[in-house]
Order: structure tokens, then C-alpha cells, then sequence
């Protein structure tokens, strides 16, 4: 069923993989930063994006790369992360920087909790059925926006009030760092876990439930688990995504963008959180590079349309050429494979 | 774990190599972002493709031709200008991407009639923030006109609930003791509309509402069926106006239809309703620019010759004549703003007001009114061709009253551009 | 109770064009076992290919012939030169190329037609007959009657009584032991494709006359209900497609006459997890969903 991800067993938790793992993400933060320094405005908000998506697809990749469930509702969690950053900011407005931390803290809390709930039906299903739920809840956003509409305000969605960043830092840098401060927290969390014993239980579910039975491992309640941890991903990528757009609408969580995320995925290489990185690259890229390619050609009828027939193209090209996703390619494949110390 | 780090390393090379190639952005030859001795840029956001699209993606090409038709003319001040169409299929979390792409990368000078009331309310406070002039938004939303909050921000279409209200005068007058009921689009839309019209015609006898993503209005027509609904006033896009009137036919309900002047436009209507256009007849609503069916109108005139001229000869209609309007409204604001041209020259030029376009209706931008055209004409379908009947009438989205307007339209220069204030 | 009858036929209308969309992923789930999330951008493009026949010669049958055929053509070009090379090592490959096929299907017609609503003709008229001032169906939706029921019909006998049909469901589930024993998987998988994709537009020519109009995105929300419907009913059974559509129109329908129209993709979803917490394989589908 997947690719990656399988090899990843074979080191225990030691204090020297902690402090490996400490070591990295400090460089990737401080290679964030650096970045935000040097990119202009526009591409720092990119990357800002880009971190916000990484929370979204790492959550999700594990969910259906490792644990072999499907869910096209993952935009209807952030929808729920998103509104909840809204409502809770709203409500503390005015009281300093830290109550971002508990908006964003409690989105991830709501979300665990809707998450839950979804998860512990979706363990009951298989393939599409699953889909067909997980699709329903995408689709849902909407209609509880409207139906509470006190609440949500329906179509309109609400402002996300945010205090201006602390000292002369730029929104848009202040906003990557936000956004890859959870991004990197994700990552290592999830590298964690998926290193650890539950990983290991999640892949037998995936690859036979059965046999995981007879090994002693719960198939429902390692489905469930999985859920609960991809949708408080979910929530974290749909708080930050309410941080940098400073506004929460249904119209920005539609079908469609539950459907982009697990393409990202596919794309990136399921199962992979290298791969999860390649696929929120190219959700913010891919649609951009097609628009900028066409920019020149000035035709009625194919603006707009030129570039979403061109990302359809290259959607179905990759997946002819590599089967596996980006990070299955030879070039990004450990490229310091001989260096690798065994431990 | 090690293939991430590897990722993101070369992710991070590639966005630096970028950061390298496109660090000049937009052409800064003053002070003022998007402003050369040569050159303006302008930006908006609009549906170009997706569900939404229908109608709305011909409204930026129009006003892009006749920027076109102005610098093929010697343009503003000797600056040509340059449009850039960003489409964002009408989902908030793209307008937020096109919107930053436009003013920090393009560097744009302004924002202008930027397309929907949910997608363009969300950028309005990082408009702010860049201080961009955000001129003349494509909605009907009252969100335009909050001067003290958005001084950079104006409407240019009537307010929903100016709109409700002249068009329950009518019907108040002339359908007076009949059972009138409404069905809107569940959003500020619907809501601001039925404000309107309960301000005029009180509670009405019957409401129904739908949303975008349920394209069947039956069991809704049928309750204002049963109700015994005399007049049916309605505040929905173009598809659903089409939906209702074909779904009343289809249950046997044959109420006076009064439309939103959004939901309205005939050849909109003819196209999508095909063989029913018949069902159009008698239907009444509002507007408060020339009809693209008014060849005798001189802005029509002048449209069709643009149109003909620069726009590859687009299917000449109502959305068309919009487009134009829009861009001839800015190129007048622009000519106001004067030769040293920048942003708070260009809002104070708008807020000078003094305009009219090529609308009749009054349009009375100040300091302290930042709303769009505030009043219509009544139209009505007859024999498939959609006129305007009676006076022009104005009121407020308050308590006041609705008025005759009495000011005569404003004719276009015979070059069709605006002149130098 | 006048409330009730209109209401009732209303859904029954509603739900059997969702049927007769339902059928067409039915027919590609037991073919090929695959959800083809292409399937709404593809019946949209055939009918788009169908009006232009009909408005050029005056006919609609003509239009409607060609819709149908455009569509044993689409899904065998489809199945051919796109989905023949897909990695099937996992199922979520070929969703992603559907949905990149959904793309390019809806920014080439947009390029062509350009993304306005086009009228789509109905062949009979869908002024409903009234009793008693009622409105109840009209001559359309009999026809859209008809037609579900000669397609199910039709499947039911391919599936059952004939060698290809049973050739069919063998590579589907056993690819490889189908090939053993001689039967031409590959060609069945086309012959899959070509027949979901007319089911498809057959459909597509029922759906869109009730609908906003013609569009490139015009099967978007009709795939939703109806792949719900399908799910409802379970997908390896047609009579359960037929069933799931009626019962996902139905409930469309009560819940925005009585409750109102915000609320009903929250009643579709409670419907799915009432049926599938029951039966985890759809009303019709056999429950064999959990192997322990």
C-alpha cells in the first residue's frame, strides 16, 4: 500500500537520538530564520504557508501512509482549528501576545476532541465508505456555518484579531516563524511518535489487521489514536492558517482543499514526511509557477483556465513518472547514505 | 527524519536562489509602489474559473480593454496603465495569496473592484495595514463604507439594502395589498436585501433562503407556493434566479418575480435558461448603469467601440458594461489625482468627489461616505428585452426616504476619456 | 399533508437523477475496483459535447446519441492512455490522476466554452402535472424513471447472466488468477471504463437539465450526493445505488422544506454515520467488512 516510511523502525529512543534530533531542528529553525531575512515580503508569507500546510500534511501522511486510513475531511479539522483561533482570540482580545498561544493550544484542543469523535467512526470502515464518511464531513463546513450562524456568521466567516508582532519584525516574517515554530514542533513530534512503538503498531494494522490481532496490538484503538493525532495536526495547520490569513470563511475550506491535501501527500510520497514537506511545497508553488508560466499569453478564455488545466497535467505526469511521490526519487533518496552512521 | 533535513535544504537553496532572481519586484521608479513616469499597475482579484465564475469572469477583461482603449490614447498623465487579473475561484484563502502577490511582490498601486463580499472582507485590514487604495469593490456589502475603520476602501455597486428598499417601493405601490414574500441567498446578500424591503413593506409574509450548494430551490418555492405568495422578491446570483424561475414554472407558481439588479441581467438569464427565457417576462428589477441593449445610449456607444477595439469583440452584455464603467470611473479618479500621482492623492481625489461615470444614479463619495452608487432605476422585462421605466430613485441604507433623483446622467467626452481635472 | 406529498415527490425526483449517477460509479467500483473521481468532470464534458450536437443539427436525440458514445469514447481513451499506466501498488494513485483529470477536463472546457452557464435542454417538459393543486412529477422526471430503471435492469443482467459480466467482476477482484485462466484482463478494465464513463454521461444528460446549467463545474455537487448515495446503498450493489439516491433525495428534500436548506449536508452526514455505523458496507452491501 505505501512507499517510505517503512525503514524507520530500526533505532531506539536513546538519549543520543534525542539530543540528534534537538540538534536538527534548531538548524532547520535557524535556517527558517535566516531565510525570512533574506526572501522578500511575499515569498517569506509563501513560506509561512508552506509551514502552516507541512502541520496539515505531516498529520494526514501518517493517517493514510503509515496507518493505511483514508480521510478526505482533513479541511473540515482545520475549518474547526481555524474558527476556534477566531473565536477564542476574539473573546481574549486585547491582553498581549500570549493568548495566541492559548487560542492556538485550544484549537488544537477542539480538534483532538472532533477528531475523536470522526475517528472513532472511520474505525469501523473501509476504503470508500470511509471515503464517503470523511467526504460528508468536508462538505459540512459550510452548513455549520450558516446553522449557527450567531456564532460562525455564516458565508461571511470572522476576523482574527491578532496583536501587531512584537518590536519592527515584519507581520510576514513574524508570521513564518509562528507558522514553522508549530510546523517544526509537528515534525519532531510525529518523528517521535512514528519512531516509536505506536509507528510500529500503526504499520501492522496497515499492512494486516489480523496478524497485528494475534500480535497483541488493538486495530481499533490504534485507528482511533491515529485519527486523534493526524486531526490535532490538522487543527494546529488550520490555527495557523487562520494566523496568516487573520480571517476564517467556509469559502477557504472547501472540498477542494481536502482533496489538494491528500494529493500533496500522494504526491510528496504517502507515507513519508520528507514527502509531506515536498507536498506543502507544491500546494503553495505549483498553482502559483502554473499562473506565472501562462502570465504571458493574454486570451480571454484561457486565463484561469490555461493554469488549472496545466496543474492537472503535471498532477497526472508525476504520478505516471514516480509512482512513489518526490521523496521516492533517486536524487532526494538519501543523498548521504554513505555518510549514514548505523546506530 | 534525514530525508526531511535533506528536503528542506534544498528547498531553502531553491527559495534563496529566487530571493536572488526577483528581489527588484515591481517597477519603483518614485516613491509610490506601482507608479513609474511610464507605467501604473493595478491589481484585482476575481472568479475566473470554478462555480462562481459564470457572468463575473468578463467584468476584469472589460475594464482591462478599456485601459487599453485610454493608453492606446495617450493614457493618464502620459502613464499607461497595466491591469492584472488574479484569479481566485472566490475561495477567501486564495484572495489572501493573489491579494499579497499583487502589493508586496507586483508592487501594485491599488487594488481595484476586487470581486465578492466573503473574499474581499478578508483582506480589507491588510489593505489597511499597506496602506493600498482598495477602490470601488465588486459587492453590494454595507463593509465598503466604513471610512473611520478602511479609509482607504470604497464601494462602487448599490448597497443591498438601498437596493431592497427602492425596490419594495415598488412594490408598495404597485402591487399595493398584495402578499409579498422573499427568497435570498443565505449571507449578507439575502440578509442586507430582506433589511431593505421590511423597512419599506414591513414583515413579509413568508421567508425562504438557500445556499450556494444545494442547487434545488423546491422545496422552498413550494412553501411560498402554498403560502399563496402574490409577489416573490428575490436576492440571488444570476444561476439561482434562472433555478427559481424555472422551478416556480415547473410546480405551477406564477408570482410577480422582483430581482436583485445582482441576480438580474437578462442575457445572463436568456443564455442559462435557453428555450424558458419566455419565463423572464414581466420581471422586474433595477440597475443604475446603461443597459448593453440601449444602442442609442451614448456609453453603450463608446463600450461597443472598445469592445470591438480591444476586448476581441467579447459577447457585449450587462457584465461588459460594468467592466468599463469600473475602469472608467478610475481613469477619472486618476485624472483628478493629477500629474504627481500617489496613493493619498488618489483617495483624496475620490473623496473630492464630484463623479458620476457612466452611472445615473447619485454617487457621493467624501470624506465621510465611502459607499458605492446610491440609487437605481426600475427595469422591467417585456417581449424578451429588459427597459428601464419611471424616475431614477435614491434613498440611504438608514430610514430615509426613497427619492426621486432628478440630475440629468452625465454624457461621455466625445474622445471617451475622461478629462484632465 | 399537501407539505408532505410535494415534498415527497420533490425528493423522489431529486433522488432518482443521484441514482442514475450512483449507478455509474457503481458500475467502475465493481469493474475495476476504483472510485473515479473523474467521473462528473467527464459526463460534463460529453454532454458539453452532446448540446454542441444538438444545437448545431436541431435535434436532441442526435446530441444525446453522441453524449452517450463521447462517453465510451472518453472512458476508453481514458482507461487506455492514463489509467492503464498508473502504479496500483495503491489505490490513492489513481484518485490523485482522477482528480488531476478533473483539472485539465474542467480548464479545457473552460477554454473552449468558457466557464458561463449554458442552457441544458430537456427532451419532454418538467412542468409537473398537479392533483389538486399539488404539484407532483413531471413528464422529465418519468423519463429520468425509465431510464434509472432500464439501466439497473441492464446491469443487473450484464453482471449476472452474461460471461463478460462475470469475466468483469473476476479481474476485478482476482486480476491475476482471472488472467490464469485466460480471460483479457486488460480489456476488460477498458470495457469497464467505457461502460461506467456512458452510464456516466447517460447520466449527466439526466442530471444537468435539473440543474444550474451546463458548466464546467456543474457535476461537482451532483458527484457528492450521488457518491453519497452510492455509499448508502453500498457499492457493489446497483439496487442499493438506487435505493441510497432515493433515500439521500428524500432526505434532501423533507430537511430543507421542514428545517431549511442550511441544514441538509448536516442531515446527509448523520444519515451516512446512522447507516454505516449499522452497516459498515452500505444498506445492500454485504457485511463482510471486518475480516475477525
Amino acid at each position: 500500500m505505501t512507499t517510505g516510511g517503512g525503514k524507520s523502525g530500526e533505532s531506539g529512543e536513546s538519549g543520543m537520538t534525542v539530543l540528534r534530533y534537538l540538534m536538527w531542528t534548531v538548524f532547520a529553525a535557524a535556517l527558517i530564520v535566516v531565510l525570512t531575512y533574506a526572501l522578500p515580503p511575499f515569498r517569506t508569507y509563501q513560506l509561512a504557508t508552506v509551514g502552516a500546510y507541512l502541520c496539515v500534511t505531516a498529520g494526514l501522511t501518517v493517517l493514510t501512509g503509515l496507518n493505511g486510513q483514508l480521510s478526505l475531511g482533513h479541511g473540515a479539522l482545520m475549518a474547526t482549528g481555524a474558527y476556534t483561533v477566531a473565536l477564542v482570540q476574539d473573546g481574549l482580545a486585547g491582553r498581549g501576545q500570549w493568548t495566541l498561544l492559548v487560542s492556538v493550544l485550544a484549537a488544537i484542543g477542539t480538534t483532538t476532541v472532533v477528531g475523536g469523535v470522526v475517528g472513532l467512526a472511520a474505525a469501523r470502515l473501509r476504503g470508500p465508505y470511509l471515503a464517503g464518511l470523511t467526504l460528508a464531513v468536508a462538505v459540512v463546513v459550510p452548513a455549520v456555518a450558516s446553522t449557527w450562524d450567531e456564532t460562525f456568521n455564516s458565508d461571511q466567516g470572522l476576523s482574527v484579531v491578532l496583536d501587531p508582532p512584537p518590536g519592527t519584525v515584519p507581520f510576514e516574517r513574524w508570521q513564518a516563524w509562528l507558522a514553522w515554530a508549530g510546523a517544526l514542533v509537528t515534525m519532531v513530534a510525529l518523528t517521535v511518535l512514528v519512531r516509536g512503538r505506536f509507528g510500529r503498531e500503526m504499520r501492522a494494522v496497515r499492512d494486516d489487521e489480523t496478524a497485528a490481532r494475534l500480535a497483541g496490538v488493538s486495530v481499533g484503538r490504534t485507528q482511533v489514536l491515529a485519527f486523534v493525532v493526524s486531526a490535532a495536526c490538522a487543527g494546529l495547520g488550520g490555527a495557523l492558517f487562520a494566523v496568516l490569513a487573520q480571517s476564517v470563511s467556509p469559502g477557504a475550506f472547501p472540498l477542494s482543499l481536502s482533496l489538494f491535501l491528500l494529493m500533496a501527500i500522494v504526491i510528496g510520497g504517502l507515507g513519508s514526511l520528507a514527502g509531506a514537506l515536498w507536498g506543502a511545497v507544491l500546494l503553495v508553488a505549483l498553482p502559483a509557477v502554473a499562473h506565472s508560466v501562462t502570465e504571458g499569453i493574454d486570451a480571454q478564455r484561457l486565463e484561469g483556465n490555461l493554469p488549472l488545466a496545466l496543474f492537472g497535467l503535471t498532477l497526472i505526469v508525476v504520478m505516471l513518472a514516480a509512482p512513489g511521490g518526490i521523496a521516492s526519487l533517486r536524487p532526494f533518496r538519501r543523498p548521504f547514505a554513505r555518510l549514514r552512521r548505523k546506530t | 527524519m534525514r530525508r526531511f533535513w535533506t528536503a528542506l535544504t534544498v528547498l531553502a537553496l531553491a527559495a534563496a536562489t529566487t530571493a536572488c532572481s526577483d528581489g527588484g519586484g515591481g517597477g519603483s521608479g518614485g516613491n509610490t509602489p506601482g507608479v513609474t513616469d511610464t507605467d501604473i499597475l493595478v491589481g484585482t482579484h476575481m472568479p475566473l474559473t470554478g462555480p462562481a465564475a459564470a457572468g463575473y469572469s468578463k467584468i476584469a477583461p472589460a475594464t482591462r480593454a478599456y485601459f487599453d482603449y485610454v493608453n492606446a490614447n495617450g493614457g493618464v498623465h502620459g502613464r499607461k496603465i497595466t491591469y492584472k487579473i488574479m484569479d481566485d475561484t472566490y475561495n477567501p484563502a486564495t484572495t489572501q495569496q493573489v491579494v499579497r502577490e499583487l502589493v508586496l511582490q507586483d508592487k501594485v498601486f491599488a487594488i481595484l473592484n476586487g470581486l465578492g463580499t466573503a473574499t474581499h472582507t478578508g483582506v480589507l485590514d491588510f489593505l489597511r495595514t499597506n496602506r493600498v487604495p482598495d477602490l470601488f469593490v465588486a459587492s453590494g456589502s454595507r463593509s465598503w463604507n466604513q471610512p473611520d475603520k478602511y479609509p482607504g476602501t470604497f464601494g462602487f455597486n448599490v448597497d443591498y439594502t438601498v437596493e431592497g428598499k427602492i425596490l419594495a417601493t415598488h412594490v408598495k405601490q404597485d402591487q399595493a395589498g398584495k402578499k409579498v414574500c422573499f427568497l435570498g441567498q443565505d449571507d449578507d446578500f439575502g440578509r442586507d436585501f430582506l433589511a431593505g424591503v421590511e423597512k419599506v413593506l414591513g414583515p413579509v409574509a413568508a421567508k425562504q433562503s438557500y445556499v450556494t450548494s444545494n442547487p434545488n430551490v423546491g422545496p422552498q418555492l413550494g412553501a411560498l407556493k402554498q403560502a399563496g405568495c402574490q409577489v416573490v422578491m428575490l436576492a440571488t446570483v444570476p444561476g439561482f434566479t434562472a433555478l427559481s424561475l424555472g422551478t416556480a414554472a415547473k410546480i405551477g407558481f406564477r408570482p410577480q418575480f422582483v430581482v436583485s439588479q445582482v441576480g438580474a441581467d437578462i442575457s445572463t438569464l436568456t443564455r442559462q435558461l435557453g428555450p424558458a427565457a419566455r419565463l423572464t417576462e414581466g420581471l422586474v428589477s433595477a440597475n443604475y448603469l446603461p443597459l448593453s441593449t440601449d444602442d442609442a445610449n451614448p456609453w453603450i456607444q463608446l463600450f461597443k467601440k472598445v469592445n470591438t477595439q480591444h476586448n476581441g469583440t467579447a459577447e457585449f452584455d450587462n457584465n461588459v458594461v460594468y467592466g468599463m464603467a469600473v475602469g472608467y470611473l478610475f481613469v477619472q479618479s486618476l485624472q483628478t489625482a493629477g500629474k504627481n500621482l500617489t496613493r493619498d492623492a488618489l483617495i483624496a481625489a475620490v473623496e473630492k468627489g464630484g463623479f458620476q461615470g457612466a452611472g445615473f444614479a447619485p454617487l457621493r463619495f467624501s470624506s465621510s461616505n465611502h459607499s458605492g452608487y446610491g440609487g437605481e432605476q426600475l427595469t422591467r422585462v417585456q417581449g424578451g428585452k429588459q427597459a428601464y421605466f419611471g424616475d431614477v430613485l435614491e434613498t440611504d441604507d438608514g430610514d430615509g426616504a426613497v427619492r426621486a433623483y432628478r440630475t440629468p446622467p452625465a454624457a461621455p467626452p466625445a474622445n471617451g476619456i475622461p478629462a484632465a481635472a | 399533508m399537501d407539505r408532505f406529498v410535494f415534498l415527497t415527490f420533490d425528493g423522489l425526483s431529486r433522488g432518482a437523477v443521484y441514482a442514475a449517477f450512483a449507478l455509474a460509479l457503481v458500475l467502475i467500483w465493481r469493474a475495476t475496483r476504483i472510485v473515479n473521481f473523474a467521473q462528473g468532470a467527464m459526463a460534463v464534458a460529453t454532454a458539453y459535447a452532446g448540446y454542441s450536437v444538438s444545437a448545431a443539427t436541431g435535434s436532441y436525440w442526435l446530441g444525446f446519441g453522441v453524449a452517450v458514445l463521447a462517453g465510451i469514447v472518453l472512458g476508453t481513451v481514458t482507461e487506455r492512455v492514463v489509467m492503464r499506466f498508473v502504479d496500483h501498488s495503491s489505490p490513492l494513485n489513481e484518485v490523485v490522476v482522477a482528480l488531476g483529470l478533473v483539472l485539465v477536463i474542467q480548464g479545457v472546457l473552460g477554454m473552449i466554452y468558457g466557464n458561463e452557464f449554458r442552457p441544458a435542454a430537456a427532451p419532454f417538459s418538467r412542468d409537473a402535472f398537479t392533483v389538486g393543486g399539488v404539484a407532483l412529477l413531471s413528464r422529465f422526471d418519468l423519463f429520468v424513471f425509465a431510464a434509472v430503471g432500464a439501466v439497473v435492469a441492464a446491469l443487473a443482467l450484464l453482471f449476472t447472466r452474461t460471461d463478460t459480466g462475470l469475466r468483469m467482476r473476476a479481474s476485478a477482484f482476482a486480476p491475476d488468477v482471472s488472467r490464469l485462466l485466460g480471460v483479457n484482463v486488460g480489456g476488460m478494465l477498458t470495457l469497464g471504463w467505457a461502460l461506467a464513463a456512458a452510464v456516466g454521461s447517460l447520466a449527466g444528460m439526466l442530471v444537468l437539465p435539473t440543474e444550474l446549467g451546463l458548466h464546467p463545474n456543474a457535476m461537482d455537487i451532483v458527484f457528492v450526493s450521488s457518491f453519497t448515495a452510492a455509499v448508502v446503498g453500498g457499492l457493489d450493489s446497483a439496487v442499493g445505488s438506487v435505493v441510497g439516491g432515493l433515500v439521500v433525495g428524500l432526505l434532501l428534500s423533507y430537511v430543507s422544506g421542514y428545517l431549511g436548506a442550511t441544514v441538509a449536508p448536516i442531515a446527509v452526514l448523520v444519515l451516512l454515520v446512522v447507516v454505516l455505523l449499522g452497516r459498515p458496507g452500505g444498506l445492500f452491501g454485504r457485511s463482510a467488512a471486518r475480516a475477525v
